[in-house]
């Protein structure tokens, strides 16, 4: 009993040093640590021989435990040279740089350890983390080693590359950014040296024995203001001319209008000597400008919104040539005819015939069944599923790009672009906001037509530059930027910044079921059938730890440690079951087939069920249950309350009851599902005339995901590949869903609340303009205060309706 | 009053050095990550590469 409790306890109480999981063994031990696996112990080892052991001082169990043991020959295709380009960045005659990306970096530990990865291999010369990126450039002499040695190296210590058939381009983001930095840079520049040499004409100081110094001061700020005029502010002329082009009045167009006519109408001032003009105002709107469009497109550069599937699939598989020697070929090279060897967790690129070994594909991400489906031989494999169990041997009956796969993802309404033609509300207000400011313009010109004609071009052109609708695109591209962070925050990852929009326009939200509410990687067990006893559950539990299957291991976590290990005549069937002499007991756990007992109450795939025998008696079955994401009932309950909300799922309706538990009995749900049905369905509401948002996971949903208004992917490793969609969403962060849908509505107030206060300075300023008084300095004035406090107003605001959005759900359940 | 000039332009071109140092460090790809370096100033730096006897053998 007393030792019972003590490895209980031990079990509770023992993490691995490497990786911080629970240690079901003491016996891994290396160094006075414990282990988790071997595989852990391993890595540590590697770290401790060559004084890496920092590794572990800078961050708590920073290692990533590696679930299967990575294959000798999976870098093989690293050897090829056409494959190579892709990761090369330089090379000369002794060195080489590339670059990997390595979605497991995850904190301080793994940059240290990556940019100390010279230690480990003489011949690399320096690496190099983006940390954000997720990305690695490794510097090394090419003579010495080659690229598959490092991606083996990588892998060894946990951080394997991950290689697939896309490319990843970064380059001309990058390039885009560089000189938007730099526009910012000079406008700000320019704006802050026109202003320290208006000084002394704000302050009114005259000199009149000096007029040469106040000229001087004019010119110079004219020559300051070129470069704001004809570099800084080229993206916004450049836009207001497209936009005109396309006869489309976008907000960009009367912004050019007033940085031109400020602009003319300050360089007839001083050359005519009248006045000093307002060079100050228009650098600084140029500069507010370019800042606020420079946060508002800040991305997110390790996601990826645009992904297809060839970044799901490998770069490389193994072929069997007629010589039966197995080699490694680019996935982009296979020919119909070719004998592939898929190993276990591995996809199956091409459509393929089964010619060797049990077959148990996993589709969940194609097709969204959750139970994987048995295939035996002469049938077809469609590509890209995935094998769970042993290696299997198949023969390509039709090339990647002709899959069925492949052939579904190119169909034109899966590539449909989104209509993009509709306009924020943002371009409404500003139209009606440039009507009403011509109007006074022009009323206030017939005015002082009557009045006192000398004053007509002050009256007018200060109109102009005072009430410029650039606090309106302001406040929008301030609103966005921050609220498009503070979702990033709390685990929404959203696209651009019409996304938002868009959410608030939302009244209907369909879901998919397997992988969105589901938890992929995380099951409930069930038990039916006669009950075990605590030693017969000892004894399974024994039986199922010998298997590396992730079924057994599964199940024999729920299991008790048992305290006698007397095991004899262990035989493991791969993929059909286990047998073992245990204790005294002789148990069988497995599939129907290997234990010789008649198919029982056989109504769903049999796939995830493991049926037990002792002593040739048969007892009962496990079965492995979808385990639901937690909060799932709370945010439908909330959710339903402003929009109706569906189910649209590729799996059978085997969880009928347990669904229409969280959607309600009225609740429409559909099953089986193809991802062509999806689609389908999501077009008939928009036909319906419903603003649909689709939240989705899968390969399966992404027609549905790019049909609907927005398509939301929900992601529990937002390092793995992603369907194109418009946000995504952490896995984690689910149960914020209805919050952070309520949050995203606050955009349109806080854009219309920031847009009041502008008017109010506006009205200000223009009470001035339209008496023709408007001094520079007034205008100097004005122009940064409403600016700045409107970036505050909007910042503030966002800020503070995003605290309400709790990031830890203090109401922990589960169904 | 005229010195005013000199230093205006003084100032102007102890600015101007710093826009292009801005400039320059750009195009150089020190503003491509910004989240990295602050994770890296805080690693301890070996004074020399190979000044840590290999003892454990």
């Amino acid at each position: 009993m007393q030792e019972v409790i003590d490895s209980i306890q031990a079990k509770q109480i023992t993490k691995c040093h490497h990786c911080g999981d629970i240690c079901s063994s003491l016996k891994i031990v290396s160094s006075g640590y414990h282990f988790c696996c071997e595989g852990c112990k391993m890595v540590y080892e590697i770290l401790y021989e060559n004084s890496l052991c920092e590794y572990y001082d800078l961050e708590k169990n920073p290692g990533i435990k590696q679930k299967f043991k990575v294959r000798d020959g999976k870098f093989a295709v690293l050897d090829d040279e056409t494959i190579l380009q892709k990761f090369i960045l330089f090379k000369d005659d002794t060195s080489c740089k590339i670059e990997f990306y390595l979605p497991q970096m995850h904190c301080s530990s793994c940059v240290w350890l990556l940019e100390n990865l010279y230690k480990l291999d003489k011949n690399i010369i320096q690496s190099q983390v983006n940390f954000l990126k997720k990305h690695i450039t490794i510097q090394f002499q090419h003579k010495q080693t080659t690229i598959r040695k490092i991606a083996e190296l990588l892998a060894r210590i946990g951080y394997e590359p991950h290689l697939s058939l896309s490319s990843v381009k970064t380059k001309p983001k990058i390039k885009t950014s560089k000189s938007t930095l730099i526009k910012i840079g000079i406008s700000g520049f320019c704006f802050g040296n026109i202003m320290l040499l208006s000084f002394p004409e704000y302050f009114s100081i005259q000199m009149t024995n000096e007029s040469l110094i106040y000229q001087l001061f004019s010119y110079l700020n004219l020559v300051l203001a070129l470069p704001v005029f004809f570099y800084s502010a080229s993206d916004i002329f450049i836009s207001a001319f497209k936009g005109l082009r396309e006869k489309f009045l976008n907000i960009d167009t009367p912004i050019a209008l007033a940085i031109i006519i400020t602009f003319c109408q300050s360089i007839y001032e001083i050359i005519t000597q009248r006045g000093t003009g307002y060079l100050d105002s228009m650098s600084g709107i140029v500069f507010f400008m370019l800042l606020g469009r420079y946060f508002q497109n800040k991305t997110y550069d390790a996601l990826s919104f645009d992904r297809d599937f060839t970044s799901y699939f490998p770069l490389g598989v193994t072929v069997i040539d007629e010589h039966g020697q197995e080699n490694q070929l680019a996935v982009s090279k296979l020919k119909i005819g070719d004998r592939l060897k898929i190993f276990n967790d591995e996809i199956i690129p091409a459509d393929a015939i089964l010619f060797k070994g049990k077959a148990k594909i996993d589709y969940s991400f194609v097709t969204g069944e959750s139970a994987p489906v048995d295939r035996s031989i002469g049938e077809i494999i469609y590509a890209g599923g995935k094998q769970i169990g042993q290696s299997l041997e198949l023969e390509v009956i039709k090339e990647v790009s002709q899959s069925y796969l492949t052939q579904l993802w190119n169909n034109d309404s899966f590539q449909s672009k989104k209509d993009e033609t509709k306009t924020s509300f943002v371009h409404d207000l500003s139209k009606h906001f440039t009507i009403v400011l011509f109007s006074v313009a022009l009323l206030s010109a017939a005015y002082w037509y009557k009045n006192d004609s000398s004053k007509i071009l002050d009256a007018v052109t200060s109109i102009l530059i005072v009430a410029c609708p650039c606090a309106l695109l302001l406040s929008a591209t301030f609103t966005n930027g921050s609220m498009l962070n503070y979702l990033a925050k709390k685990g929404l990852y959203i696209k651009s910044a019409n996304v938002l929009e868009k959410i608030s326009d939302i009244n209907t939200i369909v879901f998919d079921k397997t992988g969105t509410i589901t938890q992929q990687h995380e099951s409930r067990l069930e038990y039916e059938g006669v009950a075990l006893n605590q030693f017969q559950q000892e004894a399974l539990g024994l039986l199922l730890r010998q298997s590396s299957h992730p079924l057994s291991r599964l199940i024999a976590l729920d299991l008790p440690l048992a305290c006698q290990n007397n095991i004899q005549n262990f035989k493991e069937k791969k993929g059909y079951g286990l047998s073992a002499l245990i204790n005294g007991l002789f148990l069988k756990a497995g599939s129907t087939s290997f234990l010789d007992i008649e198919k029982i109450n056989q109504i769903e795939n049999e796939g995830s069920r493991v049926y037990i025998s002792i002593n040739n008696e048969y007892y009962g079955f496990y079965k492995i249950k979808a385990k639901y994401r937690n909060g799932l009932k709370t945010i439908i309950r909330e959710l339903k309350k402003k929009h109706t909300v569906l189910l649209l799922s590729g799996d059978n309706d085997s969880e009928t009851d347990k669904l229409s538990h969280f959607f309600g009995k009225s609740a429409k749900m559909l099953f089986n599902q193809t991802p062509q049905d999806k689609l389908d369905f999501i077009q008939q509401l928009q036909l319906e005339g419903r603003n649909v948002m689709m939240v989705g996971d899968g390969l399966n949903d992404s027609g549905a995901l790019t049909q609907s208004h927005v398509g939301i992917a929900v992601s529990d490793n937002t390092n793995n590949f992603s369907p194109a969609c418009d946000g995504i969403l952490d896995g984690k962060s689910f149960f914020l869903l209805d919050k952070l849908i309520s949050y995203s509505k606050r955009q349109k107030q806080i854009i219309v609340g920031s847009f009041i206060i502008s008017i109010l300075y506006n009205i200000i300023g223009l009470y001035y303009a339209v008496q023709g008084t408007l001094k520079p300095v007034i205008a100097a004035i004005l122009m940064p205060l409403s600016s700045l406090s409107i970036i505050l107003f909007t910042v503030g605001l966002s800020y503070f309706f995003s605290i309400k959005i709790k990031k830890h759900d203090t109401n922990q359940f589960s169904i | 009053m005229g010195v005013i000039i000199i230093l205006v332009i003084a100032s102007l071109i102890v600015a101007l050095g710093f826009l292009v140092a801005f400039i320059w460090s750009v195009k150089k790809g020190q503003f491509e990550d910004d989240y990295t370096p602050s994770v890296r100033m805080l690693f301890d730096n070996e004074l020399v590469k190979e000044s840590k006897p290999e003892s454990k053998k």
